[in-house]
């Protein structure tokens, strides 16, 4: 990570010790800082990263408390450090598109609920029935039932820009 | 070949899923915000509300004034004890009102019956409004039923196999005829329990109430209310129910009023089912005592209002004091940074405290020594001395007004400025104690319409859909027998974060001088430009709402050059549209309520008299000196019409003309 001239390396860290503490905020409910364990997931991701289910645990392994919770004190360093390192990188748009056009084998330029189905609802960290229906109900377009995945990803970008 | 084909996919697959999360998770950090958001300024809303009553009972206890002034207060809370309650259906009686023949409405006969119980459910669909005199009648039935029912209600599903419980509705009728509709209208084979917050902010709080009375009336087994926070006059000047009632029944509406306002203390603190399953309102503390609940005489507690100490200040033998006076505390009635003087020369700020330490304050006079921590043996929620006044009005304070939180213990619940936040050590122990299973409760809208915690231990359920904005949450009902149902209506985040955003706006407006008061102090050097870890704090400093400002700095507009921002533009861009009069709305909320609490007989408008009276008293909570001959001045000058008398925003307007005469 480059340091920008005008700025040191304290100056950085300290950004990027108050985004974290942002976006921690956001969830802690009782203003105690610590939220929830299951929370963690979006607190994650919200700061640009792309982890895996897997490393999403190996994360809350390191940082949980006995009583399910994960307090800042121990999240912040985690955390920083991850930002810092620029683990778990984002997945730019076009790879993401790629990816669907792996998945319509016929070059279609579709595919069918069925089949994105069966392809997300396998693998090692298996979508749950409703996170199925969620994709479903934004991704496949009504009237043809189909789900147009050029357009999907544009969708799903703009949204998330913003 | 084909194994190829097939690891790309897998690998193509996992790559979506991955994406996919992370775009669900940024969805829920937006949709969070925004909900933080609403929550922020309804709670800040809500605290005010206290903060407001506490002011009158301040007044009222170190007030010394003239026994003329002293009984315009006393006049607005004396709780009437004296007149018995045959005299008072005397007074509510119906039966010299006629209905004209251009009334095209419901006709009730009593005794109630289902059908026309559900005649009226069908006329309120086609939003037709029952006749004054219906209304008092139907009422008037109801409260004598209600006088007769004990604290808690005590159901059994032997006979039924199930029972049906909703939970906050506040005015939205839609929600509670959908719910009719989904589930059916009730009966003794179908009992419901409506878990309180019936009124405010919707538009028809009384055909609800008037529905759910109705049904009591046919089925007093079968239909089960318990109070709420919001079943409280006080509480209803400030937050809609008043009114609604006034605009629909303007010449009646003080009587039906009055009578609402004893059959709201008068309603039921809580229903047990089966003898394993608790339904509150709020919930509970760490010294909820069911069997004191039971006993206790709960038309006669003032829930909104705190016994004040044994020790009386004033002893006035001639001035009946209510048996549960007010509230000690001296807080900020408007806003904390807002100096506000009736001599210019004079510049006041009002600080804010929290109430626990205010009481503190107020009564140094008892011998209790508070650490900062409250970490007295005597219940970490209560660190008063104990009286049975007050035992009796804590307990059903906790009831309707506390809050469940994640971690264990329970403490004063600053936010709502009363009740608790309990801990899931508090539900153990207190089930446990009472041989419970489950607390359902609601008082908390949220998302899905239902949320589970404390291991499952309590429920929270809310019934208004749409609470905030249209598609801001879903709203549910519980039904035993299944698991829970939730009404599916649809969710749509952009809508709703803009009218978050919208709410904030206006917060930010009302505000605005302050704003650039703490940006320039940050600027000393009058560049213009700011660091956003200044503007966070700047922001954070003078609004006081709890929110993280820089994850919403993007929805706020705040563009920057080189991490500075102009901060001038920015306020500039964010107000532009802005038409409302800066120190009158800060202070909207506050005043309408202050209005409508001195005009106690609803008639619209303050006597000179009375506008003098509580001009006085304002400025004796001020700390300022004013003579009568300025008030009289001032209440010429804001009589803009010249009738003799100050409506609403005439009365608006003198405290902004006041505001603006300070020299900043």
């Amino acid at each position: 990570m480059l340091f920008p001239s005008a700025l040191g390396p304290e100056i950085l860290v300290t950004g990027v010790h108050k985004r974290i503490n942002d976006a921690f905020q956001v969830f802690d409910h009782d203003l105690n800082k610590t939220v929830d364990v299951r929370e963690i997931g979006a607190i994650v991701r919200s700061l640009g990263c792309f982890p895996t289910e897997a490393e999403l645990l190996d994360i809350i392994d390191e940082v949980e408390e006995p009583n399910g919770f994960i307090c800042f004190e121990r999240f912040l360093p985690t955390m920083s450090k991850i930002l810092m390192e620029n683990k778990f990188r984002p997945i730019p748009e076009d790879t993401l598109l790629k990816a669907f056009e792996v998945l319509d084998q016929q070059k279609k330029g579709h595919l069918e609920p069925n089949e994105l189905t069966e392809y997300m609802r396998q693998g090692d960290e298996p979508f749950t029935q409703l996170e199925m229906e969620e994709m479903l109900s934004s991704a496949v377009e009504p009237d043809s039932n189909l789900i147009y995945y050029k357009d999907f990803v544009n969708m799903m970008v703009l949204d998330g820009e913003r | 070949f084909e194994g190829f084909i097939c690891f790309l996919s897998m690998r193509a697959a996992l790559l979506i899923q991955r994406w996919y999360r992370q775009y669900v998770a940024r969805l829920e950090m937006r949709r969070r915000c925004t909900w933080n958001i609403f929550q922020s300024i309804e709670y800040a809303g809500e605290q005010d509300q206290i903060k407001l009553y506490n002011f009158f009972g301040y007044l009222m206890e170190h007030f010394t004034p003239a026994s003329s002034e002293r009984s315009l207060i006393s006049h607005i809370f004396r709780e009437n004890d004296v007149v018995h309650d045959t005299e008072w259906e005397r007074y509510f009686c119906y039966k010299s009102i006629e209905v004209s023949h251009g009334y095209h409405g419901p006709h009730l006969t009593f005794p109630m019956t289902f059908c026309e119980a559900s005649k009226l459910v069908e006329a309120f669909k086609h939003k037709q409004l029952l006749h004054s005199r219906y209304v008092l009648q139907l009422l008037g039935e109801a409260w004598k039923l209600l006088r007769i029912l004990p604290n808690i209600n005590h159901v059994s599903t032997c006979h039924s196999k199930e029972i049906t419980i909703c939970g906050d509705l506040h005015g939205q009728l839609e929600d509670l005829l959908l719910v009719f509709y989904k589930n059916g209208l009730p009966s003794s084979e179908k009992p419901y329990v409506f878990n309180g917050d019936f009124v405010d902010r919707g538009k028809s709080s009384m055909e609800i109430l008037l529905i759910l009375f109705a049904f009591l009336l046919v089925y007093p087994n079968g239909v089960h209310l318990n109070r709420g926070n919001h079943e409280d006059h006080i509480v209803n000047l400030r937050y809609g129910f008043t009114k609604e009632v006034l605009g629909k029944y303007r010449v009646h509406g003080k009587k039906i009023l009055k009578l609402l306002q004893k059959m709201f203390s008068w309603l039921p603190l809580a229903t047990v089912i089966d003898g394993k399953v608790l339904v509150v309102h709020g919930g509970i503390s760490d010294t909820t005592d069911l069997n004191v609940i039971a006993r206790m005489e709960r038309h006669k507690v003032n829930h909104s209002a705190e016994p004040s100490e044994p020790v009386r200040r004033f002893p006035d033998p001639s001035l009946r004091t209510p048996k549960n006076s007010l509230i000690f505390g001296l807080t900020g009635l408007f806003c904390p940074s807002a100096p506000l003087s009736v001599c210019p020369s004079v510049p006041l700020s009002i600080c804010t405290q929290s109430l626990q330490e205010l009481r503190r304050l107020v009564s140094s006079s008892s011998s209790s020594d508070e650490d900062d921590d409250d970490a007295d043996d005597d219940g970490g929620s209560d660190p008063q001395p104990r009286t049975p006044e007050r035992d009796e009005w804590k307990q059903m304070v906790d009831l309707l007004w506390s809050d469940p939180m994640a971690q264990d213990g329970c403490q004063p619940n600053q936010v709502r400025g009363g009740g608790c936040y309990w801990g899931p050590d508090v539900t153990e122990e207190v089930l446990g104690r009472h041989h419970l299973q489950l607390l359902i409760r609601s008082h908390e809208c949220k998302q899905d319409g239902y949320e589970f915690c404390h291991n499952r231990r309590v429920l929270t359920l809310f019934s208004a859909s749409n609470y905030y904005e249209v598609g801001s949450n879903r709203g549910a009902y519980y039904q035993s027998s299944q698991t829970c149902r939730t009404l599916t209506l649809r969710q749509s985040i952009g809508r709703t974060e803009r009218s978050a955003l919208c709410a904030l706006r206006e917060q930010l407006f009302a505000h605005k001088s302050d704003l650039l008061g703490a940006f320039q102090h940050y600027d000393p050097d009058n560049t213009g430009v700011i660091s956003l870890k200044h503007w966070a704090s700047a922001m954070e400093g003078v609004l006081k709402l709890g929110l993280p400002w820089r994850v919403l700095r993007s929805q706020l507009g705040t563009s920057t050059q080189d991490g500075m921002l102009d901060y001038r533009e920015w306020i500039q861009d964010l107000l532009s549209n802005a038409s409302i009069l800066e120190t009158m709305y800060r202070n909207h909320s506050n005043l309408e309520t202050i209005f409508r609490i001195i005009d106690t007989d609803h008639s619209g408008s303050l006597s000179f008299e009375e506008f003098r009276q509580t001009w006085k008293l304002l400025s004796a909570h001020l700390k300022t000196e004013v003579d009568d001959d300025a008030i009289a001045d001032l209440a010429l000058s804001i009589d803009f019409n010249k009738d003799g008398s100050i409506d609403i925003n005439e009365f608006m307007e003198a405290f902004r003309l006041v505001a603006l005469a300070v020299p900043s």
